[in-house]
């Protein structure tokens, strides 16, 4: 990865030191090893800090809507998850294409440090990668555990290796596809009764604080003011009042997503109660290639997508309520 | 000092819970977070976080406040305040950092005029805190001046392999150790400082152990409000309210009116100033931009706050918001940037 982020890293000088962009946008050092922090850099020293490393899971293609509207053009680091984010922005007219220039990255799983702690390590102070396994130094004592056991949940089961939009690439190692299939979850909470789904969503959700940080970070919840937020819309809350404010929160913005969500991952990820909300938008990804056949949102930036198109052969809403839709 | 056996504490519990509700670390989901105990229920003393702090327990995440019934032309208002003479409750296992917290807590609701939702919550809760014994990363309660092996609290416990040792320190820990001495026996004081040794060892070896906050004083208060650094420090904040909610010493709500078929219930809920309809007013919200309420949130902790309680900071180290941004932005980042030149 060292390459990989050495070449990212004279790329954004190029780029900047030339004028041909007036910013790059990528990760900067944080505290640690394992908390990089999404950044805009606008000169060539300002990237003293840039990093790139098994830790930079946070989708930077979000940034673009309001970067992507100021003066000059943007040049921004995408793995191929946030490629498919990026083109569903272009699609929804939220991003001036033009003003960006993007740039492709290698990506080999990137990495949670949750899932590191709740393999026993606390006090992490330092991480390093090597091929399969990450060495895991803390306070307590130096452990090595398994790239595959601590991945980020969309990466264990990343939908696609392949960048879905590119200006140019870096890409120096082969990236190979997961052999997880992302919808085995899905089938377990299909396979369970109604009762046994419902209890299930109930614990789960009644984690929520509201936070918010799920919406925020979506890069399909790109409304200008949120329904939630707006007082007027008889169904604003902030409070976790009653479980059935948290349900009809995560429902409306399920099917608000529907058709465009493409299972990027990052609800997921920023949840800070763990709560598997890529559950529900793979329910969503299922249930829409099983009707009206295989669909991956932001696999292009132009075409019609199946939910706000309409072709003699759709399936009628009853048909689906029968249960077909499982 | 009195220790209880590793083995017996679900008895402990269990005992504890006869007369009292009992509110504990208990893993559900997945997560830990403080619950009611009950029979089979998973807690979770070892975890030195748990993801909502124990303020949910005092200041609850929404509460209802009064409900309104009208008919005909009369209105009635009905009181729904919590009675706390219905039920005592405990609250155990609170490290120091969320100790010292319902302190920051205390300052704001019980200053006059008093809160009285949170006065009598507050005053039902026996607090029995739990000295850390394995900090993390993250912890930077030492730069406010805590000590983490020696929370106070009506009883302060330690925890180690073979006992949970237990040290009441006020009339409400007497009556709570009445309830559960027979099942413990004397002794303990020279594990308890064998470990405190142990882990005051480990907190100066911690990252952040020497944070300098020297430049955050109330004189300084226009110099840092105008600081450049506060654009970028913010550049990546998703204006989420995942660090305000699960900051122990976050103390804004809103108020709001919910209609239901019986009439209006006025409840208030835990708000968030990164939120941009945070403080709405008839003409808009008075901070436009992210920046500022980014701003906003560690001005108060650093600067407002202690500017008007003699000093005392309304951040106590806890590092949960050092663990949740999603983006790793946090109170670290503000101090090193604006803190003080020994910050390097
Ligand atoms: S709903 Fe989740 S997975 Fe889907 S686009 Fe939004 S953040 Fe990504
Ligand atoms: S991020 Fe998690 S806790 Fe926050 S609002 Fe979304 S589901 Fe709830
Ligand atoms: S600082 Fe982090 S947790 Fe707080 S609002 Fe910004 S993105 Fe959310
Ligand atoms: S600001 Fe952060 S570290 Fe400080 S008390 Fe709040 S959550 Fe804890
Ligand atoms: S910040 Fe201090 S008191 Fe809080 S959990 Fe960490 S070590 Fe314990």
């Amino acid at each position: 990865m060292k390459d990989v982020e050495m070449k990212m890293l004279e790329r954004a000088k190029a780029l900047l030191g030339s004028g041909e962009v007036a910013r790059v946008i990528g990760w900067k050092k944080g505290e640690f090893y394992f908390d990089p922090v999404p950044a805009s850099f606008e000169s060539v020293e300002e990237l003293s800090d840039f990093v790139y490393n098994g830790f930079c899971g946070a989708n930077l293609s979000k940034y673009l809507i309001q970067m992507s509207k100021k003066e000059g053009k943007t040049a921004i680091f995408l793995k191929p998850c946030d490629s498919y984010s990026f083109n569903q922005l272009v699609k929804e007219h939220r991003i001036v294409r033009e003003n960006i220039h993007v740039i492709a990255i290698e990506c080999q799983g990137k990495l949670d440090i949750e899932k590191i702690k709740a393999q026993g390590v606390s006090a992490v102070t330092e991480v390093e990668e090597d091929g399969d396994t990450v060495k895991v130094s803390s306070l307590y004592g130096e452990t090595t555990l398994n790239k595959e056991d601590i991945l980020l949940v969309k990466c264990a089961t990343c939908k696609s290796k392949t960048h879905q939009a590119k200006d140019e690439e870096i890409v120096l190692h082969e990236m190979p596809e997961s052999k997880n299939n992302r919808f085995d979850e899905v089938e377990k909470l299909e396979a369970m009764t109604e009762t046994e789904r419902f209890a299930f969503w109930k614990l789960q959700l009644q984690k929520c604080i509201r936070c918010n940080a799920c919406r925020n970070v979506c890069p399909a919840c790109s409304c200008i003011k949120c329904v939630f937020d707006n007082p007027a819309s008889g169904i604003a809350a902030k409070a976790n009042d009653s479980e059935f404010e948290e349900k009809l929160f995560h429902i409306i913005r399920a099917f608000h997503v529907a058709g465009r969500c493409t299972d990027c991952g990052e609800c997921s990820r920023v949840c800070p109660q763990n709560i598997p909300l890529h559950l529900l938008n793979r329910k969503f990804i299922k249930d829409i290639d099983g009707l009206y056949g295989e669909y991956q949102a932001g696999e292009t930036a132009e075409g019609k997508t199946p939910l706000t198109s309409y072709t003699e052969g759709d399936k009628e809403p009853n048909d689906v309520v029968d249960g077909e839709a499982k | 000092m009195l220790k209880i056996a590793k083995e017996r504490l679900n008895e402990l519990y269990a005992k504890i819970a006869e007369s009292m509700g009992l509110f504990i670390p208990i893993k559900k989901a997945g997560e830990v977070n403080y619950h009611v105990w009950g029979e089979g229920k998973e807690v979770s003393l070892e975890t030195l976080k748990t993801v909502k702090s124990p303020k949910n327990a005092f200041f609850p995440a929404s509460e209802n406040l009064m409900k309104f019934k009208t008919e005909g032309k009369n209105l009635e208002i009905i009181d729904v305040r919590w009675d706390k003479s219905e039920k005592p409750f405990v609250i155990f296992g609170v490290k120091a950092c969320d100790y010292k917290a319902i302190e920051v807590l205390d300052k704001v609701f019980l200053a006059d005029p008093v809160d009285t939702y949170y006065q009598s919550r507050r005053e039902a809760f026996t607090i029995v805190t739990l000295a850390c014994s394995k900090p993390e990363e993250s912890c930077f309660c030492n730069a406010f001046g805590v000590d983490a092996t020696a929370p106070k609290g009506d009883v302060t416990t330690w925890l180690d392999e073979k006992y949970l040792y237990w040290q009441p320190n006020t009339e409400k820990g007497e009556a709570l150790t009445q309830i559960v001495a027979d099942m413990a026996e004397q002794g303990g004081e020279a594990e308890v400082a064998a470990q405190q040794a142990a882990t005051q060892a480990i907190m100066e070896k911690l990252p952040f152990a020497s944070l300098d906050l020297s430049r955050f004083q109330p004189e300084n208060l226009n110099e840092l409000f105008d600081d450049p650094a506060w654009e970028e420090m913010s550049e990546a904040c998703l204006g989420c309210g995942t660090c305000t909610f699960v900051c122990p010493t976050c103390q804004c709500f809103d108020i709001r009116d919910f209609k239901t078929h019986e009439g209006v219930i006025r409840y208030r809920c835990w708000d968030s100033c990164m939120y941009s309809d945070f403080t709405l007013m008839a003409h808009g919200n008075s901070r436009t931009t992210q920046m500022q309420r980014f701003r906003q949130r560690f001005m108060h902790k650093l600067v407002y706050y202690p500017s008007q309680n003699d000093g005392l900071y309304s951040c106590v180290g806890c590092g949960r918001c050092v663990n949740k941004c999603p983006q790793r932005l946090n109170i670290v980042k503000v101090i090193k940037t604006l803190g003080g030149k020994d910050n390097d």
